[in-house]
């Protein structure tokens, strides 16, 4: 998103127009997932027992764990962050490593749970809240993957030495990025799998 | 403006400006908002042109009451290419994304935009939707440009493939309005305050944030409608449990927005141009700068008054219609202010201020004829005529276009470094004020006789009316015609341009024309605001 190279730029003004970039970035974001809630609460309200019924085809361990995996992914990203601000580029490229271990985890867990479905013969348009259960679940899975660029990016650059205390605007930004995409898998976990 | 020191008299010369380096790859990977900006103008004016095409098509076709020229599917094609290209490809990106792009960082004393890559990044997004969506007319669309469903689900047209376009161009939409909104909170030039900005900068705000917020909804939308024909997902299908009136509230929640996104810039351009010609301070400033915000605000709440017929209930109806008469209160203040500002001005009726006039004339009529579609009763009457056709064609081909033809002429020696034939200008002006009240003002007429939108054959009582309007059609294509000429003669010889040959106030007529690839060879320091017109320092 940032231009560190932009010369026209100096640096304070430069890390304060990333960060209200990405933060409007974040807002659209909520409104593209935004469209899917307004399509889950219409539905709900429409059918309430078949969203009750079919909830419980949802393995409840499975994405319990996953919300404990990407929460703590949260929690080393923090860490990384906190690392480079004090200048730690080699704790950095390790915390954001163990991030985007934790991520692929997710998706391997993510891909359990699909494959379970699918060989029960679940699918997307089987019925309307496996429709939704896929396209939210999907297109949440679609940013833990972009996360997972970013963040790799981002270490990347690091062993290249780009980052320093001074210098760490990058950082910052996939963290925010990360924050996001964990954000909406807390709302989608209860949404989904924990209809009452 | 007051500026202090260098700022004020650096303009200097006619070299060719940011023009200077040559080559393909000195465009396409250029940085420059400058050459971005250019090269979303020469875009989309091309698709203007083919959509044109589109119009011409459609109009020769309803010279007679039966499908004479060509089958009614080919007939549907025609009209869904002509909305599409000109809403999509040509009135959402042109002003914003080509003369925003260029003049936004000259208005604010900056050097480029805040994030000069991601702005790079977003035209060559915009370019791969066009692709796509050119790619899509090997099966081409046949469902009006507002796709609704269950026919879009169902229909063999490549809506899949023209969503996947459809969605790039907004993803490019995004990045632009993100691009802006961070340029004008962090970029502006010391002294630049937010009520020192010039108008054309609140409205590209407005504008912005519309885009930003708006747009991401279209966005899962168009997802959601692949997602529908590709795995069936059901959202919209009744047989399923689905709801066709979802993807309308979805469709319509940008959709209404986003006609905003059309005018507001083009408001913009007609608040720099008023006051420029008219050697006058621009009257009520806050209230013009404000109205586009509320404009921006309540263009969210009002998109249900597309649907009064598709079955909301009659509490939202009542209250969709509501708050649509509210839009119009701050879209009037900004006639009455630009009204005001004219009064005991000194006019002179040079094309730029053509065009501007043009504008407020056409809007007004497009304007208040949208109330009578606002309100229910008459709508129930309206819904789906010709009285549609032309009241959206008055607001945005007789507001918006004519706001962009404004701003090509007012900003051309500055872009260019040259000056238009001005009598050519004028005589283009004649010939499309004329062609377009012809054409559309009938389709008035033939609306409330009760001429439905969207059919190749109509009963043989409206020939009448579609003969006038297709000779109106020809009026205002010639119209364009001499102007493109117009340009294009400017553009290989025109008179080298002074810096300000206008005599106006806002920074891009401080740097030369064109400007160097810098801009400004120091960021001026801005000390009043853009409107001094008739004092003695102006």
């Amino acid at each position: 998103m940032s231009d560190p190279s932009a010369e026209h730029h100096d640096p304070a003004v430069a890390f304060e127009s990333a960060k209200l970039g990405v933060w409007t970035f974040l807002a659209t974001e909520v409104l593209l997932f935004g469209a899917l809630f307004t399509a889950y609460t219409v539905f709900r309200m429409k059918y309430p027992e078949l969203f009750r019924a079919e909830h419980a085809k949802l393995d409840r361990v499975l994405g319990a764990a996953n919300t404990v995996v990407l929460i703590t992914s949260s929690f080393t990203v923090v860490l990384g962050v906190d690392a480079i601000r004090r200048g730690k580029a080699r704790r950095l490229e390790a915390y954001f490593g163990a991030t985007i271990l934790l991520a692929g985890v997710f998706l391997c867990v993510k891909y359990v749970e699909y494959a379970a479905k699918f060989h029960h013969g679940l699918y997307p348009g089987t019925n309307l809240f496996f429709s939704l259960y896929f396209m939210m679940t999907g297109l949440h899975g679609i940013h833990v993957l972009a996360g997972m660029a970013l963040l790799s990016y981002v270490v990347v650059l690091s062993r290249r030495g780009r980052f320093s205390a001074s210098y760490h605007t990058p950082v910052e930004m996939s963290g925010l990025y990360w924050h996001f995409v964990d954000l909406v898998w807390i709302y989608l976990f209860p949404l989904l799998y924990l209809i009452g | 403006m007051e500026t202090e020191g260098v700022g004020r008299m650096e303009a200097e010369g006619n070299g060719r400006g940011y023009l200077a380096e040559r080559g393909w790859r000195s465009w396409a990977f250029t940085l420059d908002h400058k050459r971005i900006g250019a090269m979303y103008l020469w875009t989309t004016t091309v698709f203007f042109l083919i959509g044109g095409v589109f119009a011409l098509l459609l109009r020769l076709e309803l010279l007679s009451p039966q499908a004479h020229y060509f089958s009614n599917h080919t007939y549907n094609i025609f009209f869904t290419l002509h909305g599409s290209m000109m809403i999509f490809l040509f009135i959402i990106p042109a002003i914003p994304s080509g003369l925003g792009n260029f003049f936004i960082p000259l208005h604010l004393g900056a050097r480029d935009v805040a994030f000069p890559r991601l702005n790079l990044a977003s035209y060559w997004v915009f370019a791969a939707g066009f692709l796509v969506i050119i790619g899509s007319l090997v099966a081409p669309m046949d469902t009006g440009w507002t796709f609704y469903t269950p026919y879009s689900a169902k229909t063999g047209a490549a809506v899949t493939t023209l969503s996947l376009g459809v969605f790039l161009i907004g993803m490019s939409s995004i990045l632009t309005g993100l691009n802006f909104i961070v340029t004008i909170h962090k970029m502006r030039a010391p002294g630049m305050t937010w009520h020192r900005m010039p108008l054309f900068l609140w409205a590209m705000y407005a504008t912005s944030i519309i885009q930003v917020i708006a747009t991401p909804v279209v966005g899962v939308t168009f997802l959601l409608l692949a997602a529908e024909r590709v795995l069936g997902v059901g959202f919209f299908d009744p047989a399923k449990g689905g709801d066709p009136v979802l993807f309308q509230h979805f469709f319509w929640f940008y959709s209404h927005p986003v006609v905003y996104v059309m005018i507001l810039p083009a408001m913009g351009i007609v608040s720099e141009v008023i006051p420029v010609f008219s050697r006058k301070p621009i009257f009520g400033y806050k209230a013009i700068a404000y109205s586009s915000l509320a404009i921006a605000f309540m263009g969210f709440l009002v998109w249900g008054h597309h649907m009064f017929t598709s079955g909301m209930s009659p509490l939202a109806n009542a209250i969709f219609s509501f708050l649509t008469f509210f839009v119009a209160v701050p879209t009037a203040v900004k006639v009455f202010n630009w009204i005001a500002t004219l009064y005991r001005g000194s006019i002179t009726f040079e094309s730029p201020m053509l065009y501007a006039l043009t504008f407020i004339f056409l809007f007004i009529v497009g304007g208040l004829t949208g109330p009578f579609l606002g309100a229910m009763a008459t709508n129930v009457q309206l819904h789906d005529t010709y009285f549609v056709v032309a009241h959206f064609h008055y607001t945005m081909m007789g507001g918006t276009v004519m706001g962009f033809f404004a701003g090509l002429h007012y900003w051309f020696p500055k872009m260019t470094g040259k000056m238009l034939n001005e009598k050519v200008a004028r005589i283009a002006w004649a010939l499309v004020f004329v062609g377009f009240n012809v054409t559309f003002f009938t389709m008035f007429i033939a609306g409330t006789r009760g001429m439905p939108r969207r059919y190749a054959e109509y009963l043989p009582k409206f020939h009448t009316e579609n003969v006038i309007s297709t000779i109106g059609s020809a009026v205002l294509a010639l119209g364009i015609l001499v102007m493109c000429w117009n340009f294009l003669q400017g553009l290989r010889k025109g008179a080298p341009a002074p810096s300000d040959p206008w005599r106006a106030l806002t920074l891009e007529w401080r740097t030369a024309s064109p400007p160097d690839v810098e801009n400004f060879h120091e960021i001026p320091r801005v000390a009043d605001w853009p409107y001094g017109y008739g004092t003695p320092k102006a």
